[in-house]
């Protein structure tokens, strides 16, 4: 039988003893349940078919000299129904590191606050913060024990510990990369096109702020599953902070400003003083 | 032989949709009280609607016995949390917990579509919606059910806001009375009632406010 880890759902250990019946379903945090069928995969195929869990992305994060800069869309769809343009898909785990969201809405969400509870547990425990490398392993781990089963995470971990910006790159697969510059999402090869191109270590916090905006606009552009408020934040030395929300509808036209046309402009004259 | 497959399916779709309108001061609650399988109608008279704590109400659809499973196992919860803190749970903690309770059944989703609506600490009206694993947001409007494709666009058309995402942030509250909501609630249900085969019979309507909770209901079309 295969062994998951349940790590994220210990339940008190005030209940043992008593008799497991009565504590069932009734714990604070009673294991996962598995459907008693012969075919798992399938089981999983048809449920997600039919309950249609909220994903689509177009997510983004890069290390330059100033620190970590990191960007997400907001936009979740079911099938090709859009259920919300107003996702956070930035998760602050604590005041100095951030999960970015990727791939089915509720893993994410729930995974990541597993996270930050552990992530808070080890300085409880251990009289420090915990590095990004740390708390990316764990993540990773966490997910590697749940292989197979049909989770969807797709995710970047950014933070500043003493060692200086970190980013890594968690999935689902059991994946986890230390890098300089990801994206992650449907929307990730789009915005790789911009940020490839437009990318310098030396950048400012203004210039590589308006490059992830940029990527995340670009992506939403092209990208139906992205969409809704292209979100920047920055990781500094003194943790993060977000720099924007900007609607994407909105963006187009500032990078695509209307000039009124040659007509519009006599018109506007004749009406003049 | 080749391999035999499960012939039943643990699930089934009750159909029925559910709509919740948070305002300054109260929250708007609504469903139909339909309930289908295929193209027969079970019964006429099924409530969605659940009342979870104090200022705290669940309206879900989909299907109906995960529904009421969902709908005990948070009131048992709820009795425990009461009986350790001595207070009701506030709307953003049954947010919280509704969350985690769809979570544990990833691998065995509860078939339920909700919202969940009512007043957060402050008194100020919030409504919380959720896709049918967890995943889940605070909006000042939501629907979900059969119907929610026809309903949603028109909410959004009426009640759009600014994004809680932009920065600087902009202020989100309908500018709705209480009223007003629940004249949009009863129109929003005529017309999906219209379209939807799964929506009619009767809307049942929730309001929680500082007073406390009021029900209403209003025919809809029978055929």
């Amino acid at each position: 039988m295969m062994k998951l880890d349940f790590g994220g759902l210990e339940s008190a250990s005030q209940f043992h003893g008593v008799d497991s019946e009565l504590v069932d379903g009734l714990s604070s945090a009673p294991s996962f349940e598995i459907p008693n069928t012969t075919n798992f995969d399938g089981f999983q195929k048809e449920a997600i078919q039919m309950v249609k869990p909220a994903k689509g992305t177009t997510t983004l994060a890069f290390i330059f000299k100033e620190g970590v800069m990191v960007a997400a869309d907001s936009r979740a769809s079911m099938g090709g129904y859009i259920s919300s343009q107003s996702v956070k898909k930035i998760i602050e785990i604590n005041p100095y590191m951030l999960g970015t969201m990727a791939g089915g809405a509720a893993d994410c969400q729930f995974w990541h606050r597993n996270l930050g509870i552990k992530c808070r547990l080890h300085e409880l425990a251990n009289k420090r913060r915990i590095s990004v490398t740390g708390a990316s392993k764990l993540l990773a781990n966490i997910l590697y024990s749940y292989r197979g089963m049909g989770l969807s995470v797709g995710t970047m971990i950014a933070g500043w510990d003493e060692t200086g910006p970190g980013l890594y790159y968690v999935d689902s697969e059991g994946g986890r990369l230390k890098g300089n510059r990801f994206s992650v999402g449907s929307g990730s090869p789009y915005a790789y096109g911009v940020l490839d191109s437009g990318y310098r270590y030396d950048m400012s916090v203004e210039e590589a702020a308006e490059l992830a905006r940029r990527a995340i606009y670009h992506a939403t552009f092209r990208d139906g599953a992205s969409g809704g408020v292209a979100s920047v934040y920055h990781v500094g030395p003194n943790g993060w902070k977000k720099l924007s929300g900007d609607d994407v509808g909105e963006l187009y036209y500032k990078y695509n400003p209307v000039t009124p046309s040659t007509v519009e402009q006599e018109m506007a004259e004749a009406a003049g003083p | 032989m080749t391999k035999q497959q499960a012939n039943w399916s643990p699930y089934d779709n009750n159909g029925g949709s559910c709509v919740a309108i948070a305002g300054a001061d109260y929250c708007v609650i609504a469903a139909d009280t339909r309930m289908s399988t295929g193209y027969n109608i079970l019964t006429r008279e099924c409530s969605k609607i659940t009342k979870l704590a104090d200022k705290c109400m669940m309206a879900s659809s989909g299907f109906q016995a995960d529904v009421k499973a969902l709908q005990k196992l948070l009131a048992a919860r709820h009795l425990i949390y009461q009986h350790q803190h001595n207070k009701q749970m506030s709307c953003p903690a049954m947010a919280q917990l509704l969350s985690n309770t769809l979570y544990y059944k990833r691998f065995f989703p509860y078939y339920s579509f909700n919202v969940l609506g009512g007043l957060d600490s402050e008194g100020k009206g919030c409504v919380y919606t959720y896709d049918a694993v967890g995943s889940y947001e605070r909006v000042g409007y939501s629907s979900q059910g059969s119907g929610s494709t026809l309903i949603m666009p028109f909410l959004d058309n009426q009640l759009k806001s600014p994004s809680p995402l932009l920065l600087p942030a902009q202020d989100a509250v309908t500018p709705l009375s209480e009223s007003e909501a629940v004249d949009l609630v009863k129109t929003v249900f005529a017309s999906a009632t219209e379209r939807d085969i799964y929506t009619g019979d009767k809307l049942e309507i929730v309001v929680v406010n500082a007073e406390g909770i009021r029900s209403e209901y209003m025919d809809l079309r029978k055929d």
